[in-house]
């Protein structure tokens, strides 16, 4: 059986949220919107600004689990020529700048490269571990010896629908924290959080003493605290993608992502 | 933490290597409950029952079986036999599938459906079950494909289906898939997808084999009553791959019998646009299964290209991927060209107008024909009539305003000049 926590993952990051009584804040942004330089920029800016662990979304052509915001943003990068390998170079940065990240990227992109070779060069540029989206433990045999043989965290998620097999199943091939998915749906900033993300967390907290973190829907400071008073992370995405996707220069849209990130970085504190 | 033991993880849905489950968490609960009931249901008397019923009075079925002696004079003398999937009702195999996921929404006491479609049959078909068993019904369809198969709209929003055209990607039925997984895995709760083809997650490319099983079962016994022997080649086009898992199934332990898919060539191999995933393409990962995939080599989906928006799709179902590699089933392409030479002479010889899609499986039987020759007989799926494609027809022919003349065997008298239309 595989350690529940390794030296380069986010598990650090997170114990020590946990001793200042807040909740981590992670921040998702895809590599190459609106160019690759500026991507990694913005992504050192939102760790300078209070965000925990980063999320390096790299862009797929078919994402099934992504709403307007982000689909739009991994659309542009793509025509703007981003390639597999840029996320490496995002993730150095990243780490260069003193947070955790994590590679999100649906499966085929990883399966292409070899999930092994991704493993390694993962690992070698810095990488904590890898958010899979669309795979579930039971398809990702490779994955998770590969994840074994490098130390990198892999997060699996788990979601309202999840029966209590499913999450009893998925969270034990977790390492680093658990993805709990708050609404059934696509990725996109909601207005209200609504019962069911604290549900799910509960669920899987009833099975798992690993850090479980909520993702989907979150916009701003306010939900931020209301996450934070029962998860131990926050995960925000098209929030931030939407603080450069509608600025009108890099420049501003950086602006934009700072103060919002520490909005939510407040509210990751507050909610506790 | 309680004492909650995790079950080993299986790994359901494979052919071979090929298949599997590769969605969100989110979906897992759905398909897992979609399997069991399609499993009860497939042993249960009362559904098969109910299933063979609307069969029998409503689609049409058995389909017949027409031997096309003119048509199979440009075939090498081959002795040709057509399934006629294009006379069920609405027009294609697509109805086959359809109505049994729609008896098994009912039966999940779901209330809405969900489908995505490419030249639109499916999507007319699965509007037609929606509105013969009083479920509310969105279609998704790549922006591209409604401009080119208006026709299919149109029948759509009138049997109360809403239609909804999907601008993303390359607009096609690929962008269509995605999106209809979107609003499924936000409306899971009260809604079924009922997916077109032999792919995506276990169990869709087992169960909808078995809805179209149908098809083969019924040619074999037509088949042999005619002639008195198998054919010696079964042959159908492939975008999906459905309607040829169909008609192929029965004849997997017939070992004397060739199975031959026929993929869309588009503007042939070298130009880069085509649906020729055996040809030129890897394994990957697409909508939840692993098969054979076009993309570059960073893993990007790469647009598929095909006259027939019902083959322009950059993948195929997993279980034609195991019966390729195991050598079982063989797979050729016609050419958009090709295609039409095969759509215009199956009208002119036999009076029968197909789909484009049918059309490539034309193609592919002249070509095997000629090569096996006069002994040989083929066994071929016509899968739709091509009502739905005149307009697309029109156009390659020059059939709009008299300007131009049909290419080949063309005899109309007045078709040039004159000012009428031929359509």
């Amino acid at each position: 059986m595989s350690a529940t926590t390794t030296g380069i993952g986010v598990s650090d990051v997170l114990a020590r949220c946990r001793e200042e009584n807040r909740a981590a804040l992670v921040g998702y942004l895809p590599v190459g919107f609106p160019s690759v330089e500026g991507s990694i920029e913005a992504m050192v800016a939102m760790v300078e600004s209070g965000v925990d662990i980063v999320e390096v979304g790299i862009p797929y052509s078919d994402p099934l689990m992504d709403g307007p915001v982000i689909a739009y943003a991994a659309d542009q990068a793509l025509k703007r020529g981003v390639r597999v390998n840029d996320a490496f170079a995002a993730t150095r940065a990243v780490r260069d700048a003193g947070a955790p990240p994590l590679v999100m990227s649906y499966w085929n992109l990883i399966l292409r490269h070899g999930p092994t070779a991704f493993a390694h060069d993962l690992a070698a540029a810095g990488g904590a571990g890898i958010i899979t989206p669309d795979l579930i433990p039971d398809e990702g045999g490779e994955w998770i010896a590969a994840s074994d043989e490098t130390g990198l965290d892999r997060v699996f998620l788990v979601a309202p629908s999840s029966t209590e097999q499913r999450i009893a199943a998925v969270t034990a091939q977790c390492r680093g924290f658990v993805y709990a998915v708050s609404h059934m749906g696509v990725t996109g900033a909601r207005t209200s959080m609504g019962d069911a993300a604290a549900v799910i967390v509960n669920r899987t907290k009833a099975v798992t003493d690993k850090p479980v973190c909520v993702g989907l829907g979150v916009s701003g400071g306010a939900q931020a605290a209301e996450v934070a008073a029962y998860a131990d992370g926050v995960i925000v995405g098209s929030a931030l993608v939407r603080c450069l996707t509608e600025a009108d220069d890099l420049a501003g849209g950086i602006a934009t992502l700072r103060a919002l990130v520490a909005e939510l970085a407040e509210g990751a504190r507050s909610g506790r | 933490m309680t004492g909650l033991t995790p079950e080993p993880l299986a790994r359901p849905g494979r052919f071979g290597d090929f298949g599997g489950r590769y969605v969100p968490e989110a979906l897992i609960p759905a398909l897992e409950e979609l399997d069991e009931a399609r499993r009860k249901a497939m042993v249960d008397p009362e559904f098969m029952g109910e299933l063979e019923r609307l069969h029998r009075t409503y689609t049409g079925r058995p389909s017949i079986i027409t031997e096309v002696p003119r048509f199979a004079a440009h075939a090498g003398d081959a002795r040709i036999i057509l399934k006629r999937e294009d006379l069920n009702h609405t027009g294609s195999h697509k109805i086959n599938n359809v109505l049994a996921q729609a008896l098994l929404t009912k039966r999940m006491g779901k209330t809405r459906v969900i489908a995505e479609t490419g030249a639109g049959q499916h999507g007319v078909a699965t509007a037609t079950a929606a509105a013969l068993m009083g479920l509310d019904c969105v279609i998704y369809m790549g922006k591209v494909d409604t401009e080119r198969q208006a026709l299919n709209v149109a029948r759509m929003r009138m049997l109360g289906a809403e239609v909804v055209a999907v601008p993303t990607g390359s607009a096609t039925l690929k962008d269509a898939i995605n999106d209809a997984l979107r609003d499924w895995v936000t409306n899971v709760g009260d809604t079924h997808y009922i997916l077109g083809t032999v792919t995506g997650p276990h169990p869709f490319p087992e169960m909808v084999r078995d809805f179209h099983r149908v098809i083969g079962v019924e040619a074999r016994a037509q088949v042999l009553d005619l002639t008195g022997r198998l054919p010696d080649a079964v042959i159908a086009c492939v975008g999906g791959g459905s309607n040829a898992m169909g008609i192929f199934h029965r004849f997997i332990d017939d070992a004397e019998v060739r199975l031959i898919g026929v993929e869309a060539g588009g503007g042939g191999i070298d130009s880069g646009r085509h649906a020729a995933r055996f040809a030129a393409s890897s394994p990957g990962v697409l909508h939840g299964t692993f098969s054979y995939l076009m993309q570059d080599d960073d893993g990007q989906t790469l647009e598929s290209h095909s006259i027939s928006a019902g083959l322009d799709y950059p993948s195929v179902g997993p279980e034609h991927a195991h019966l390729r590699d195991t050598g079982r089933a063989e797979y050729r392409y016609a050419t958009d060209d090709q295609a039409m030479k095969a759509f215009e002479l199956l009208c002119r010889t036999e009076g029968i107008i197909p789909a484009i899609e049918s059309a490539h499986a034309l193609a592919g039987a002249m070509e095997v024909g000629r090569e096996l020759g006069p002994d040989a007989l083929l066994l071929v799926n016509l899968s739709g009539r091509g009502d739905k494609d005149m307009h697309t027809a029109a156009e390659w022919f020059g059939l709009i305003d008299g300007d131009a003349t049909p290419s080949g065997t063309a005899d109309e008298p007045g078709a040039e000049g004159d000012g009428r239309t031929q359509l």
